[in-house]
């Protein structure tokens, strides 16, 4: 890959990091009001997927999908200013956190459901195939997801009828508390894919080049008409389920585990990578730093200055004109 | 051939009257098909799927020979997903297309309503208005020859109470054009309430493309007594009761609404204006239907038009019998009508 994509990449996860962060210290202050899911530690699956994506490609998230947003190009800007429910939201503070969207970089919106966005990415994708179109949908979720139905369905449908979709499993192991082992009897999201009649793969997504490398050569199958693929991506969500917290060592999640994901965390691990090669610098590494501080610094003013949704607003948009 | 088929082929066809001009007389079941085809060759956007819409059968005749026409990858046939498939619809409307999804009976669309509920209805609401899900999701409702528990139940007035779902139940031929073709014109989720009784329902259908307003009633026949609104088949029920009355010497106004939400508040209005009673028949289970809604819209905006109490005619509060003695016990008929509205009259 060439060293413009890779700092790229580097940027990209850096700025979810910072962005989440910085989410994270402000959310004492109680403005914020909406549920956030922070998925610091799971960078790399974002930022790997979306190098290889168009802007006028689809993707679909969930409820903790400020990284794929922010890797896809949303408006920063629109994005706080959705956390802090303005008018000047990405969804005109109807949807908060777990509903982020940008129509102009192919975002159509994400579900709070779990599974209920992998329906609505097979079917961008179903539109893609018969409009006759070459438009990528990449589908984000995790693996609680694997447990519904929708998930099964669409993968079903998705390999029957070729559709150019992939479907990205951040598995973090943990959904809300339940730890995989709890709610699967095998290690098989990435077989059941295969199962259904598309390549499946379980690859390391504290690894955004392992990622980056995966997600290219699926989506270049769904631009040749192949069909679908199924990335399950291993990694780790480094806060609790939701808000701020940290449950380690609460009895939900053992130390020794935690430990070992943070020390595979995948911004330090692909920074000593494009070091070790020669790509990225003190110099470099500062001024992305101070260029993504910049930007956070001018999303938090646009966000807390902008005007918040009237009352008289409550019944617009119920039905579409 | 399918056993609902028998039960259906041994009723009347009921002609409606008056219904729109011309001489041209279809069933409501042809005038589906008429205006799927005039549909899908109108605009490519459109495309139909579901669960044996392409085969010889073609959803009772609704269907037949559309995949022949225009294509297996317009008209096809899809794995029994329900809830996936109502989402892969809604992400191909928000794509830019124009999905009809077809559930052969109502009670599998309840599968389907994490899809429908979840997701297809609040999507524009959640976003602020930038994403728009125009999709159709065709139910039908079977009723007798044993249907039972799952496989005729009549649960619109449950949808009812989704903010963002717009609801259509035609009971005539020239209406079930028109408002398909308005479901699949309109920009948002349409739940399009069909029923197997009324499809082969006779009435006068303009060949031309037309579409009816969502949200506009009609009254179906003039009265100064009583108003009976009917609700998907139940109109042919109280359009049968209607002429019952006549000869006992009640005059019944007969509304059909057309569509369930929004309905035409108006007319409902201006009719009980007129009577000062009324009588919702619905073909659901009483609690919660959409003859419930009716009631207590006619409470809350028409108490001080209103003589007597509102009454309804429902199916019971218990699930289908499949038994032909209990299932008789179980529908309401026109004679249900005609009882409620002499007491409503006379007493």
């Amino acid at each position: 890959m060439e060293s413009g994509k890779l700092i790229e990449m580097y940027r990209t996860m850096k700025l979810i990091r910072l962005i989440e962060q910085r989410i994270n210290d402000e959310y004492k202050y109680d403005e914020i009001k909406t549920p956030i899911h922070l998925s610091i530690g799971q960078e790399a699956v974002a930022a790997g997927v979306c190098i290889n994506l168009r802007k006028d490609d689809y993707i679909f998230g969930t409820h903790r999908s400020h990284a794929q947003y922010i890797a896809k190009g949303g408006d920063i800007k629109k994005m706080f200013a959705e956390l802090y429910l303005r008018k000047t939201g990405c969804a005109r503070g109807r949807g908060g956190s777990m509903h982020l969207m940008d129509r102009d970089v192919g975002i159509l919106g994400s579900s709070a459901i779990v599974g209920g966005s992998i329906p609505l990415g097979t079917g961008t994708a179903l539109a893609s195939k018969l409009m006759g179109n070459d438009r990528v949908t990449v589908v984000f979720f995790g693996d609680g997801a694997a447990d519904e139905g929708t998930f099964h369905e669409s993968l079903n449908f998705a390999a029957l009828k070729k559709l150019p979709v992939v479907y990205v499993c951040e598995n973090n192991f943990y959904a809300i508390n339940s730890h995989q082992r709890a709610r699967h009897a095998n290690d098989n999201i990435s077989k059941w894919a295969q199962n259904y009649g598309m390549p499946g793969f379980r690859i390391d997504g504290n690894d955004v080049l392992e990622v980056a490398e995966y997600a290219e050569r699926a989506i270049a199958r769904c631009r040749s008409g192949e069909g679908p693929t199924l990335i399950e991506c291993l990694t780790y969500r480094w806060k609790g389920h939701i808000g701020t917290v940290d449950d380690v060592g609460e009895g939900y999640r053992p130390k020794e585990e935690y430990d070992y994901w943070i020390s595979r965390c995948p911004i330090k691990r692909f920074s000593e990578f494009l070091r070790d090669n020669g790509v990225l610098t003190d110099e470099l590494e500062n001024s992305i730093d101070e260029e993504i501080k910049q930007l956070i610094e001018e999303a938090f003013d646009f966000a807390q200055n902008s005007p918040k949704p009237s009352p008289d607003e409550l019944m617009d948009f119920v039905y579409a004109d | 051939m399918p056993w609902t088929t028998i039960q259906v082929e041994k009723l009347d066809n009921f002609f409606i009257k008056g219904d729109s001009a011309g001489d041209r007389v279809m069933t409501y079941r042809d005038a589906l098909h008429e205006a799927f085809d005039q549909s899908l060759a109108r605009d490519p956007r459109v495309f139909i799927m579901g669960e044996g819409v392409d085969d010889v059968a073609g959803v009772f005749g609704t269907t037949k020979g559309l995949k022949e026409k225009y294509g297996a990858e317009r008209v096809f046939d899809t794995p029994i997903a329900e809830n996936s498939l109502t989402g892969i619809a809604a992400g191909a409307a928000m794509a830019g297309l124009r999905p009809v999804l077809v559930h052969a009976r109502m009670d599998f669309l309840l599968l389907s309503l994490d899809q429908l509920v979840n997701h297809a209805a609040k999507w524009c609401y959640m976003f602020g208005g930038q994403v728009t899900v125009p999709m159709v999701v065709r139910t039908i409702s079977a009723r007798g020859w044993g249907s039972g528990a799952q496989h005729s139940q009549c649960i619109q007035g449950m949808l009812m109470n989704v903010p963002g779902l717009k609801i259509v139940a035609p009971a005539t031929p020239y209406d079930a054009k028109g408002l398909m073709i308005s479901a699949i014109i309109d920009n948002n989720p349409v739940l399009f309430v069909e029923h197997r009784w009324l499809h082969k329902t006779t009435g006068h259908v303009p060949e031309e493309l037309y579409s009816i307003p969502i949200g506009k009633g009609v009254i179906r026949r003039e009265g100064d007594d009583i108003t009976i609104v009917g609700i998907s088949y139940m109109l042919v029920e109280a359009l049968k009761a209607a002429e019952k009355l006549q000869e006992a010497g009640i005059s019944a106004e007969v509304v059909d609404l057309r569509s369930l939400k929004p309905f035409d508040e108006e007319l409902l209005i201006k009719s009980v204006e007129k009577t000062g009673r009324l009588i919702i028949a619905d073909t659901g289970s009483k609690t919660g239907s959409v003859a419930s809604e009716i009631a207590a819209f006619a409470a809350e905006k028409a108490f001080h038009l209103l003589k007597k109490p509102v009454k309804r005619v429902c199916c019971p509060d218990t699930p289908t019998p499949t038994s032909d003695v209990l299932e008789k016990a179980f529908y309401p008929t026109d004679n249900d009508i005609f009882n409620e509205a002499v007491k409503l009259v006379k007493e």
